[in-house]
């Protein structure tokens, strides 16, 4: 009874356990619901989902169960068919023929062709130059190359310059375990530590309580002080995915060295620039984002803020709205950045990309420029200055 | 049974899918987590469901310092050594200097109780951690005894939380979860029916009206909320303000009266203030 329902509903990302739908069992069989659906809607709702956020999540499996439709979830951006897009020819251009190739003109007007060529073409194309599809020289597709072109599913980065990506790629999870190398991290680290006393007072402060009962004339008076630990608090984003791969196992080890050294860190993930949402989670991604405006307002503004990532990315993606690669940016990445520059003064961006590189990428420039210079490489000693600068 | 379903009472307009959730709880005498924006009667369900099923109501108000163990019991021990200094004779039994906690008080009653335990999130993060066992068995043990306190009855127990703190999955998963929404206007009307029975139709109308449009402004940092409308109704009746006050043809153009009661935040009213100007210079 109910488990095709239940195996919907944790298939739909909700994760209910085993004993709440055993709960809601035992609860139907004490006729707590009556008999109609409203009733155990209600019911099976206030069972198995504990976050509000959800709610709609819930409703979508509960539509698609008890009304027999077969939903899609998670899934609100249009599927391209992936067989029309499938790698069968990969053609290589000469330069001479990439001289030959213009960009079609500004970032709007590439877009806006886009949505239009998507809507006349609905058969798989190849080769060619107006089409969607693969190995051609149109701006749109895969394989491909134009300057200015639009990745679609795609699943290598063939140039790292694509516009947009519309392919889901998926990232494993940095693994905070790996212990190689961080001592070396864990001693920069330690820097920013700084201990407090905070919190409720639950240890005996030996010194004080002899004072103060000798002061008492031999009756006793117990002091308590709160427990010392490190009052130090960080926000840590990180850029996963893209040009990021080539760097993991440096942010990997950096990641396992801040998680031993801090109390209070908190982590999220974002890909090449910090837009509305970021998320904790690099599987779920997708469907578990949390909004940049909440974060701003759930940590205090004594958080101190770092950024680790190469910030290689297009122009666009900083300074337009619309230039994630990812997803429809309303505002742009820069706008995002600066509100979180805004709410924590003390902030600096780690790049793992040598240093000597920087003044070649104009997207560095770019997020340095943002980051009023307090951009430092991602070594033992760009670490070092790095905490110096948020201390 | 009948008499074990919570169904609202006299001044506490209950949703279907709230009393729902309720009635859940109450069956399997479960924990109740209730959750929703500030101001939509979370603590004060716990009080009307206590009303509605006559039983008898404890609270337990929690704070950044509140330790789990307090719920349960506290042992006094520097009131013991104090006494032993003072040659005191209950000094030799350790249970004078057990103190009894909510959560104690509420396994303890004749009839099965409501205990609040309000604003958990305020708490450490481990908090609802520590609770786990107590909660789900609705038994602890206690050390310095050595006798297990074992719950009479089930307690109905509210948790409300203002979502401050992300709660454990493990502590989830013993609860039922309600979110109370913002009511709509036909429950508001409800609401401030039961609150104030003689209101002028006319006046509740623009009045309402008036609110969920105040809502709707954009980019308020404190939208007011249900309590603050019945609030802002008590003095728009005390000072006798005419529906026509209130009527739509210049609430875009001025503040509704008597604003201070909706809109509390310095911000929000400046942001209202240059919404007014710019509907006042559209206007002309």
């Amino acid at each position: 009874m109910l488990i095709k329902f239940f195996s919907m509903l944790r298939e739909g990302g909700i994760k209910v356990s085993l004993t709440e739908f055993l709960t809601l069992l035992e609860l139907l069989k004490q006729r707590v619901a009556g008999y109609s659906v409203d009733q155990f809607y209600y019911l099976s709702r206030a069972c198995l989902v504990k976050d509000e956020a959800l709610y709609d999540r819930f409703d979508r499996v509960f539509a698609a169960h008890f009304k027999g439709i077969e939903a899609l979830f998670g899934d609100d951006v249009a599927e391209i068919p992936e067989d029309w897009l499938r790698k069968q020819l990969e053609r290589n251009l000469s330069d001479e023929e990439k001289a030959q190739i213009e960009a079609l003109g500004g970032w709007e007007k590439l877009m806006e062709t886009l949505r239009k060529r998507l809507e006349e073409q609905e058969k798989r194309h190849q080769g060619g130059s107006k089409w969607i599809g693969t190995a051609g020289t149109s701006p749109f597709g895969a394989y491909g190359y134009n300057p200015e072109g639009i990745r679609i599913g795609q699943e290598g980065s063939r140039n790292r310059r694509a516009v947009k990506v519309w392919d889901r790629r998926e990232f494993r999870n940095l693994d905070d375990s790996v212990e190689l190398g961080t001592r070396n991290l864990k001693v920069a680290l330690r820097r920013l530590r700084r201990f407090a006393r905070e919190g409720a007072a639950d240890e005996l402060d030996l010194h004080d309580t002899i004072e103060s009962t000798a002061r008492n004339a031999g009756l006793l008076d117990i002091k308590m002080v709160p427990e010392r630990h490190n009052a130090v608090k960080v926000l840590l984003f990180l850029d996963i995915g893209g040009s990021m791969d080539d760097h993991v196992r440096v942010c990997e080890e950096l990641f396992s060295a801040a998680r031993g050294e801090f109390k209070h860190l908190e982590y999220f993930y974002f890909h090449n620039c910090v837009y509305e949402g970021v998320w904790k989670d690099n599987r779920r991604r997708h469907s578990e984002r949390m909004a940049t405006m909440d974060l701003l307002h759930k940590y205090a503004a004594d958080y101190k803020l770092i950024f680790v990532g190469d910030a290689t990315m297009s122009p666009y993606e900083i300074h337009y709205p619309g230039g994630s690669v990812e997803h429809w940016n309303e505002e742009a990445g820069a706008t995002w950045m600066k509100r979180l520059l805004n709410t924590y003064p003390k902030a600096i961006w780690l790049n793992p990309e040598p240093q000597q590189r920087w003044d070649y990428t104009p997207s560095i420039r770019m997020i340095n420029e943002i980051m009023e210079e307090r951009m430092y490489p991602l070594t033992v000693s760009g670490l070092e200055q790095g905490m110096r600068a948020l201390g | 049974m009948t008499e074990t379903r919570f169904t609202g009472t006299d001044r506490y307009v209950a949703t279907e899918d709230l009393m729902t959730a309720v009635n859940a709880a109450v069956t399997l005498g479960r924990p109740i987590l209730i959750k929703g924006e500030p101001g939509t009667g979370k603590t004060q369900l716990a009080e009307e469901i206590a009303r509605g099923l006559d039983r008898p109501l404890l609270q337990w108000h929690v704070k950044s310092t509140t330790k789990a163990q307090q719920g349960l019991y506290e042992h006094d021990a520097v009131a013991r050594l104090r006494d032993s200094q003072l040659g005191d004779e209950r000094v030799h039994d350790i249970a004078n200097y057990i103190v009894r906690g909510p959560l104690w008080e509420a396994f303890d009653q004749e009839v099965q109780p409501v205990l609040l335990i309000d604003e958990i999130d305020k708490a450490d993060i481990e908090f609802p951690n520590d609770l786990l066992r107590e909660l789900d068995r609705m038994e602890f043990y206690v050390y310095e005894t050595h006798e297990t306190v074992v719950a009479r009855h089930r307690p109905i127990i509210v948790i409300t939380s203002n979502n401050e703190k992300e709660l454990p999955d493990a502590f989830l998963r013993r609860c039922f979860f309600h979110y109370i929404r913002f009511p709509d206007h036909e429950t508001m009307r409800d609401i401030v029916d039961v609150h104030y029975p003689g209101l002028k139709k006319e006046l509740l109308e623009e009045a309402l009206k008036s609110f969920y449009d105040l809502r709707e402004v954009p980019g308020l940092k404190k939208k007011p909320s249900t309590s603050e409308l019945l609030d802002w109704l008590k003095l728009l009746l005390a000072e006798d303000v005419p529906p026509e006050a209130l009527s739509s043809d210049d609430r875009r153009k001025t503040l509704p009266p008597l604003h201070g009661a909706l809109l509390k935040n310095e911000q929000d009213v400046h942001l209202f203030e240059r919404l007014i100007f710019l509907n006042q210079r559209e206007g002309r």
